[in-house]
């Protein structure tokens, strides 16, 4: 007969959880639904964390070096005066010796691009609307590698030189100009330009597509008055969770201010940590409940079994081994239990990634699923199983053949 | 001389002990089983026959005295060597046959087999079958035990006992429940059994028509051998 010979303790695992049909069902059901919930949450809660943290830093650079702010000081340092130090106006600055403090962030571990930015207020006016907008001057193949510009061109190419700008489309809205027109700016300080119009962009913030008006570096130095400086370096690191240690590590070595998104969004970073924390709690629960459920069943398999294990006893079953049954079934529901509760996060991703929108009618998240979470929610359910199962197990294992039999 | 299968010196079984309700159940049984004997444990209900016959099937440890098993002193082996000791001499025939409910009649007179070798194995396959055919429940082989008659459990369970061929093959009530046919024909199957492989049985049985026709009678009363049952003299 073409049967497959199962080892004794696999044979007999499974014809007892067979045996015990609504028991095995009810407690797969809870295992699955454990499992599902675990994954479905780490799935979803780890991609929306994704994306919140990609829409932030989709505009912003990891990490942004400065120069040191202006500060006042005594000019009479005896104790003996009171002095009122008046805080000072913060003037647009070059960074000191930029190229340098390039070479210099360029040559920290885990940086990846670094680029440099002239960047200060100015006006962009046609006919008599006049709006509020940042000069931004950059090197187009540096800054790319800092903000994905190329992404969000919705006209033209991010690329830009002699009196070529690229400007929002809110931006373009609000004065009526398209590629190929000429758009008038004025920095602050007075010194103005006509741009030419190359290319549009949208970011998907309105008030940057607004504000942000991109020229060569040079345009920008000599509009902003800044001849030969750049206001700030922008950096990008590998892993964006480095940005803070990067940070304090340029900023001891170059003496500059160099701060990283991480200090500029200390309130989304603990918002996130909060959110995660959550998440573990609701794991923990979650874990605890579906190991009490299997240590449950089992105990009461054991007692309606002890008939059984008092025969396999008096055959020749070692303690050791009737352990081994009951710490099988307890992984074999964990097991299986991960298997399909891994499908029903699957399912239920789906079903919610298509119900759940965006206000532009894209889904707030992918039914995608990490393997790396697949593959710990059921390693956990595995473990979880052979934990629950141990008391039983062991009840088991110490039962009298004699009494068990006799029962 | 024949060798002993069972020898038993001074066995002493107490229940409860260090509690106020200590019982001595056997008051120290000098007993000798040899090798292919076939023996009637008879006695009223409470000497003592049942614990004798765990204490024999190494269920159950001795309060004190020396029982050795196939030659084998069991004093001072641990539970591990107990149940191999068990697993390769004895062969149990219980009083409501207990076997494997979930399992079919092929399986449970397989499972001493998978037991022993940790897997089935096609010749503990057709050795089940054989002995299934030999105990005349040839087309049930499939069928889940609790799908049985009475009768044909307790065929199935002698079947069991035989299926590792034990030296031993230890017999609670194996007809206790069953119609005089019934029980006259498992009984002829152990004795059939006995003669053809030579295992040594002893069947508690309260039955004495049926002790009549064992070799020995071994009578305990009030846990003592009553007079009858001295073990066989060498010569």
């Amino acid at each position: 007969m073409a049967r497959p010979r199962l080892p004794f303790e696999f044979l007999i695992a499974l014809r007892f959880l067979r045996e015990g049909r609504m028991q095995t069902a009810l407690i797969l059901l809870g295992v699955t639904g454990g499992v599902a919930v675990i994954v479905f949450l780490s799935q979803l809660i780890s991609q929306l964390q994704a994306t919140i943290i990609d829409r932030v830093l989709g505009s912003q650079a990891h990490v942004v070096v400065r120069p040191l702010e202006e500060a006042n000081q005594r000019a009479r340092t005896d104790p003996q005066f009171a002095t009122i130090i008046e805080p000072r106006a913060q003037r647009l600055r070059s960074v000191d010796q930029w190229e340098a403090v390039v070479r210099l962030a360029e040559s920290q571990p885990r940086v990846v691009a670094v680029s440099p930015v002239v960047s200060g207020p100015a006006f962009a006016v046609r006919g008599r609307a006049s709006k509020s907008v940042a000069l931004v001057g950059v090197d187009p193949d540096r800054y790319r590698r800092i903000v994905k510009m190329d992404t969000y061109m919705t006209r033209g190419a991010f690329q830009v030189e002699g009196t070529g700008a690229i400007i929002g489309i809110e931006l373009a809205k609000d004065l009526g100009v398209g590629v190929g027109d000429k758009l008038f700016l004025r920095a602050a300080g007075g010194r103005d330009e006509l741009l030419h119009i190359t290319g549009l962009f949208d970011i998907g913030n309105k008030d940057l597509n607004r504000r942000w008006v991109f020229t060569t570096m040079k345009l920008a130095q000599s509009l902003l008055d800044l001849p030969g400086g750049v206001s700030n370096i922008d950096v990008t690191v590998a892993d964006i969770f480095d940005a803070k240690e990067v940070a304090e590590r340029l900023q001891a070595a170059s003496g500059l201010t160099v701060e990283s998104w991480m200090t500029t969004n200390s309130q989304l970073l603990a918002a996130l940590r909060n959110q995660s924390v959550s998440n573990n709690l609701i794991r923990s629960f979650v874990i605890v409940i579906v190991a009490l459920g299997i240590s449950s069943v089992l105990v009461v398999s054991v007692v309606q079994k002890q008939k059984e294990i008092g025969i396999l006893r008096a055959m020749g079953t070692s303690s050791n081994r009737i352990m081994g049954v009951f710490l099988l079934q307890g992984a074999l529901v964990g097991f299986v239990g991960a298997l399909s509760g891994v499908a029903l996060a699957w399912g239920l991703l789906n079903f919610f990634s298509t119900i759940y929108r965006s206000g532009d009618g894209a889904p707030i998240f992918q039914p995608e699923l990490d393997p790396a979470i697949a593959l710990s929610a059921a390693g956990i359910a595995l473990l979880v199983g052979l934990v629950a199962a141990l008391i039983p197990a062991r009840r088991a294992a110490k039962m009298d053949p004699v009494q068990a039999i006799r029962a | 001389m024949t060798a002993a299968i069972i020898s038993l010196r001074g066995l002493r079984k107490s229940y409860g002990v260090g509690t106020p309700v200590e019982t001595e159940v056997l008051h120290g049984l000098d007993l000798d089983l040899a090798e292919g004997e076939f023996c009637a444990l008879i006695g009223p209900s409470g000497s003592g026959k049942s614990t004798l016959l765990n204490l024999v099937g190494l269920l159950e440890a001795p309060t004190s005295g020396e029982l050795a098993i196939a030659g084998q002193s069991t004093t001072g082996l641990d539970e591990q060597a107990l149940t191999v000791l068990r697993g390769r001499t004895i062969g149990f025939v219980f009083q409501f046959h207990h076997l494997l409910p979930a399992f079919t009649a092929l399986e449970n007179v397989m499972m001493p087999s998978i037991i022993m070798h940790g897997v089935a194995t096609a010749e503990a396959e057709s050795v089940a079958n054989d002995l299934l055919k030999r105990v005349g429940l040839t087309g049930h082989e499939y069928k889940k035990a609790s799908q049985l008659s009475g009768g044909q459990q307790q065929r199935v369970a002698i079947a069991r006992a035989l299926s590792l061929s034990p030296r031993l093959i230890l017999a609670d009530e194996p007809t206790g429940n069953l119609d005089t046919q019934t029980a006259d024909d498992i009984f002829a199957l152990l004795r059939e059994f006995n003669r053809e492989r030579g295992s040594a049985c002893l069947i508690v049985t309260h039955d004495p028509r049926l002790a009549a026709r064992c070799d020995r009678r071994i009578e305990l009363i009030d846990g003592r051998l009553a007079a009858a049952a001295r073990m066989p003299q060498p010569a």
